[in-house]
């Protein structure tokens, strides 16, 4: 098989060489290039760089407990599980898809029928200290229930105690405030998402 | 007289040793803010305002540390290393006149401990001896990094050396003595001897200020605690307070050497007016900052590079220009 065609990296012809001056071979091209290094100025150019960042004095510093720098979207922290903006409850419909699609076995989650015949989930446990946050959970999830945060500080002795099915569940006083955030990242509802919309094949 | 004389000198001692000292820690604080602000950043700022108080906490830091004293180093050495450093730093501040004269309650005080007619001399002499703190430590210390940077300091030691005895011949020659209070007379009568004898005393003053770097130790020339090896050279043995010994030696020499530069070349404290001792202080304060100011923007040199620039290059100009001085002067 000829592999030249990936061997070839050059994509196309506008690659050229690098124009670099031969090293000098004898003594007296040496110490040319000493005078023309000694007196072209290089080092006082250097020194201009620094001291105009200097005057400049644009600090690109952030004081890290007191300042943070906003966090991205697809970030993928500690999960939450979101509510329904109309009626406040839970959007988890327990389907079961999170704990089938997790690769490290982590979520654990039990369900019942509920007095109005509705399935309810009676239990929902992810183990943290198993959780490599791939993000899976949130791309499966069909009603955008359960998302990545962007909480990044948490200390705990074990990972287990960051948070628990209650702390994951957007608190009812946000609600009311209508602070919910919606999730960005993986699986989440894109901009373009209505026109993408087709009509539900029924005729199998 | 003889009380008077003794009192008076071992009061300016105390006051030389304990503002230099306090200088050496507040260096520290300036060289971390200016080469933060160099590189975009903010140095220190959580320990007091702006971080002012870092100096403290990094003293008390050093002064509660445990003293270690490994197994295996020859230990009389590893202990009186550090002490050689600080203590030939602040030796050599003796010849050198920090103020013009002034009259306090009548007394004249002259602001230099001994006018020594050597001064220049003893200056640089004392200065040199305290490049064996580094070589003894760094022998002493049973590491073999250490050691490298023993021999390393002691190859850019003889390097250097020759440039700075060899560079300031010519000044010596113009002025004819070598006391740093003659020099200024000198000065104050002729002139500058930056501008003196058609750029000799120019040249002279670029090797000088050169060499400086060398003897002080700042970063092009930085080969005895040598970064590129990640630990700190000669130090890497030492913890607590005798490292901070050769800290303060450090920084108490690049003090030093920045008013021994304007005293010799750059017009010293000219007619020993209030103006003219604030003219010394800002040409101390340009040199220190400029110690800083190449810290942050030049890498260092190879030793071998250094030797190079030294013997092959600083070497050669310095004699041609002691005997374009002669020349002149005749």
């Amino acid at each position: 098989m000829n592999t030249q065609a990936f061997n070839d990296r050059n994509v196309n012809d506008s690659y050229y060489m690098v124009d670099i001056e031969e090293y000098p071979t004898d003594g007296w091209g040496r110490f040319k290039r000493v005078i023309k290094r000694t007196f072209r100025g290089e080092l006082f150019v250097g020194l201009w760089v620094v001291l105009r960042e200097m005057l400049k004095f644009n600090i690109h510093t952030i004081q890290y407990p007191l300042e943070k720098m906003p966090i991205g979207p697809r970030y993928r922290a500690v999960h939450e599980m979101k509510r329904l903006w109309e009626s406040d409850a839970e959007r988890c419909i327990g389907c079961g898809l999170c704990e089938k699609i997790c690769i490290s076995n982590c979520i654990k989650m039990d369900t019942k029928i509920d007095e109005n015949s509705r399935k309810e989930v009676s239990e929902y446990t992810i183990n943290l200290g198993r959780c490599i946050f791939c993000g899976y959970c949130a791309e499966v999830c069909p009603e955008l229930a359960i998302t990545h945060g962007g909480e990044y500080e948490n200390g705990s002795e074990q990972r287990e105690h960051y948070i628990d099915y209650n702390g994951m569940l957007t608190p009812l006083e946000m609600m009311t405030q209508g602070k919910q955030q919606e999730f960005e990242g993986f699986g989440a509802i894109t901009p373009h998402e209505d026109a993408r919309m087709k009509k539900t094949p029924l005729a199998y | 007289m003889e009380v008077a004389y003794l009192i008076e000198t071992v009061i300016k001692v105390v006051v030389i040793l304990l503002i230099f000292s306090a200088l050496a820690g507040i260096g520290t604080y300036f060289e971390r803010k200016i080469l933060a602000f160099m590189q975009r950043r903010l140095g220190p700022m959580n320990v007091g305002p702006y971080g002012l108080l870092q100096v403290a906490a990094d003293g008390i830091k050093l002064f509660t540390k445990e003293d270690i004293i490994p197994s295996g180093v020859v230990a009389p050495i590893f202990k009186i290393a550090p002490v050689i450093t600080a203590s030939t730093a602040f030796m050599a501040a003796a010849a050198i006149p920090f103020l013009p004269q002034f009259e306090i309650f009548g007394y004249t005080v002259h602001p230099i401990v001994a006018d020594i007619n050597i001064g220049i001399l003893y200056i640089l002499g004392i200065m040199g001896v305290g490049l064996y703190g580094p070589l003894l430590g760094g022998m002493a210390s049973a590491n073999k990094f250490s050691l490298l940077s023993a021999a390393r300091g002691a190859a850019v030691f003889i390097s250097y050396e020759v440039v700075t005895g060899l560079s300031i011949l010519a000044p010596i020659m113009m002025v004819g003595s070598l006391s740093l209070i003659d020099f200024n007379e000198y000065q104050l009568e002729n002139g500058w001897i930056v501008f003196n004898l058609y750029g000799v005393g120019f040249i002279a003053f670029i090797l000088f200020w050169i060499a400086a770097f060398a003897e002080t130790g700042r970063t092009p020339f930085h080969l005895i605690a040598n970064d590129h090896e990640i630990i700190d050279g000669f130090g890497t043995e030492y913890s607590g307070m005798r490292w901070g010994l050769f800290f303060i030696g450090e920084y108490a020499n690049m003090f030093f050497i920045s008013f021994v530069i304007p005293l010799l070349f750059l017009g010293g404290y000219g007619d020993g007016s209030i103006l003219g001792a604030l003219a010394l202080l800002g040409k101390v304060a340009f040199f220190f900052f400029f110690f800083l100011w190449v810290r942050a923007a030049w890498p260092d040199v190879r030793p071998d590079q250094l030797m190079w620039l030294c013997w092959k290059v600083l070497m050669p100009i310095a004699v041609v220009n002691i005997l374009l001085a002669a020349i002149i002067m005749i």
